[in-house]
């Protein structure tokens, strides 16, 4: 795709005036800042989601994953202990691991046969005392200076992260009392069953897709879908939770009927259509599971995790990014054990709002495209981010803000030092 | 006068050829995107799933869209035509390679064919691969004719791109 990035290559790094009002484009096209994404934030001190632990549920299980860009395997070994190793061999570096998921009893990288335990420590390494004495590894080679790269790992509720960084935080005090209330609604104790996966690319900036969804003011204007049926209307009750930090969000919701959509609030929407139903209105129905007083929660946990409770179908985003222009997302659906055919039914069912072909999925995959479009066809500006000035960044109760998107800016510049 | 084995030919190849044709017509309605008349090759109680391999193989439910009868399939191309927003596009769907797989004892017909979808968006110059894969179709007769009563759609790309906004 076009490199629009001649101009910025060289460009100073330099903040409009403006502050946090302003986001300018090398943000999110800048190759450099890209690189220093990947070293600060995803190799920095962050959590990454890399799995759930339903997809490894029993010892010698594996599957592939990515910290930022970086593949990993997630692996559970035979005595339940969850490790993240980089995929990626000791040796000459091939990526061993070739299938996404499996069951195994250790790594073999299939160049030369290196073999490694599910913890990565180094296993064997054929002809080591090479062969009638002559060739093999020296004599002082150390087996256990040469295993794979090992992540920190942590879980929580059957969902696991891993970090690059030794001396993390508990996720507890990395998501704050807020976000972590919002995140044990979803994962609420029982036990989770694995519905499927999405994955998409994505042909814009990873951080898109966080301000997407740390702005609610989208949500009740491009989702004509979510308007018609009442599922977010400007006027619902709605909060735009955010941490301390202003990296983590919780855009939350409640449902009302589309019937009390005030007529004031109609004449703002173009997307308001009136007097439409479905065939199926199965679709739309809420059953109330939660221990919440929202129909619909989605958490923004920095730095590639997205948790979306759209009323009764729920998923994990995992981004990926791959570079400034494109990443890849990948979705987990998710019910519960507990689930009878029925429900896992309606889940199943009302995924058609989300993914990359949802109705309201794929308006979001589609305006995060025009807006990375918007950048390589016209470059060198800044986007404009006022909404809800008496909120300098972070938590509030209207819907008509763009605080949260601030906040996250807040930190970001912070965290990259600029 | 023929010999049965003739016959058993002919029917077989006219029942191929009938079903062909049946793809084809639902390629062209999805190219010139005319989605009601889509909606309308599927029967009432139909199961309409576009899923990819990886699912399908480890048995996973999940669908990219997942339509349980043929409302929800009306209200897929409701959703399509009044309310979403995506960029203009041509696409072009290619049916090939048919099996005529065969028939249950309530005279439903099994089949499967391998589809391409290309795509052309109108600020990219190129058509690009947006999806390949196979259908697993079970076909029902009715006094219209052929009509889908389950069309599972799995496609073989790891990566869908970007969107996937018309059915395939």
């Amino acid at each position: 795709m076009t490199d629009g990035l001649v101009f910025s290559a060289n460009m100073d790094h330099e903040w409009p005036a403006e502050g946090l009002k302003r986001i300018p484009d090398w943000v999110y096209t800048d190759k450099t800042i890209y690189q220093r994404e990947v070293e600060r934030i995803f190799h920095g001190r962050t959590w990454n989601y890399v799995a759930l632990e339903a997809e490894i549920a029993n010892p010698g299980d594996f599957i592939r994953s990515n910290v930022g860009p970086t593949p990993v395997v997630v692996a559970r070994d035979q005595d339940g202990t969850i490790h993240v190793v980089e995929n990626r061999c000791a040796h000459r570096a091939a990526e061993f691991c070739r299938e996404l998921s499996g069951s195994v009893t250790e790594f073999v990288c299939p160049y030369h046969q290196w073999s490694y335990e599910l913890n990565g420590r180094l296993r064997s390494v054929p002809f080591r005392r090479g062969v009638a004495g002559k060739g093999g590894m020296p004599a002082d080679f150390e087996p256990t200076r040469h295993g794979l790269r090992r992540l920190n790992v942590t879980t929580h509720r059957g969902v696991v992260f891993a970090s690059y960084a030794d001396d993390m935080e508990p996720l507890a005090d990395y998501l704050g009392p807020d976000i972590l209330r919002e995140f044990e609604a979803t994962f609420d104790g029982r036990r989770l069953r694995v519905l499927g996966h999405y994955r998409h690319t994505l042909p814009g900036n990873w951080k898109l897709y966080h301000e997407n969804l740390k702005d609610p003011y989208h949500a009740t204007l491009l989702h004509t879908f979510l308007v018609t049926f009442g599922l977010l209307v400007a006027g619902n009750r709605s909060l735009m939770l955010a941490d301390a930090s202003g990296r983590h969000g919780v855009m939350c919701s409640a449902k009302s009927e589309a019937t009390s959509v005030a007529q004031e609030h109609r004449a703002e929407m173009r997307a308001y259509k009136e007097g439409m139903s479905l065939a199926d209105p199965r679709l739309m129905d809420f059953i109330d599971e939660f221990d919440s007083p929202w129909s619909v929660t989605m958490a923004t946990i920095w730095p590639n995790l997205i948790v979306q409770r759209e009323m009764n179908t729920l998923g994990i985003r995992q981004i990926v990014p791959t570079g400034p222009h494109e990443f890849i997302m990948k979705w987990t659906m998710f019910g519960f054990a507990g689930d009878d055919d029925a429900m896992t039914r309606h889940r199943l069912r009302q995924g058609n709002l989300m993914g990359p072909a949802g109705f309201l999925g794929l308006e979001d995959n589609e305006a995060i495209k025009f807006v990375q479009d918007g950048m390589l066809g016209v470059p060198g500006g800044q986007h404009l981010v006022e909404l809800d000035p008496a909120t300098a960044t972070g938590t509030t109760d209207t819907l008509i803000s763009e605080a949260a998107i601030r906040g996250m800016y807040r930190h970001w510049r912070g965290v990259m030092g600029l | 006068m023929q010999s049965p084995d003739t016959e058993r030919h002919l029917a077989a190849l006219l029942l191929h050829h009938e079903i062909e044709l049946f793809n084809t017509r639902y390629a062209a309605a999805l190219d010139e995107q005319r989605l009601q008349d889509w909606v309308e090759l599927f029967v009432d109680d139909a199961f309409y799933l576009v899923t990819s391999r990886e699912n399908a193989e480890q048995r996973l439910p999940v669908g990219l869209i997942y339509s349980e009868g043929k409302a929800m399939i009306q209200d897929r191309v409701f959703a399509l035509e009044k309310t979403a927003m995506f960029a203009p596009r041509y696409l072009r769907h290619v049916i090939g390679n048919l099996l005529v797989l065969g028939e249950e004892a309530n005279g439903d017909l099994r089949a499967q064919a391998n589809y391409v979808v290309l795509q052309v968006l109108f600020d990219r110059p190129d058509a690009t691969l947006h999806q390949i894969g196979s259908y697993h179709d079970v076909f029902c007769r009715t006094v219209d004719g052929l009509r889908l009563k389950e069309r599972r759609c799995v496609y073989d790309n790891l990566l869908v791109p970007n969107a996937l906004c018309i059915p395939v």
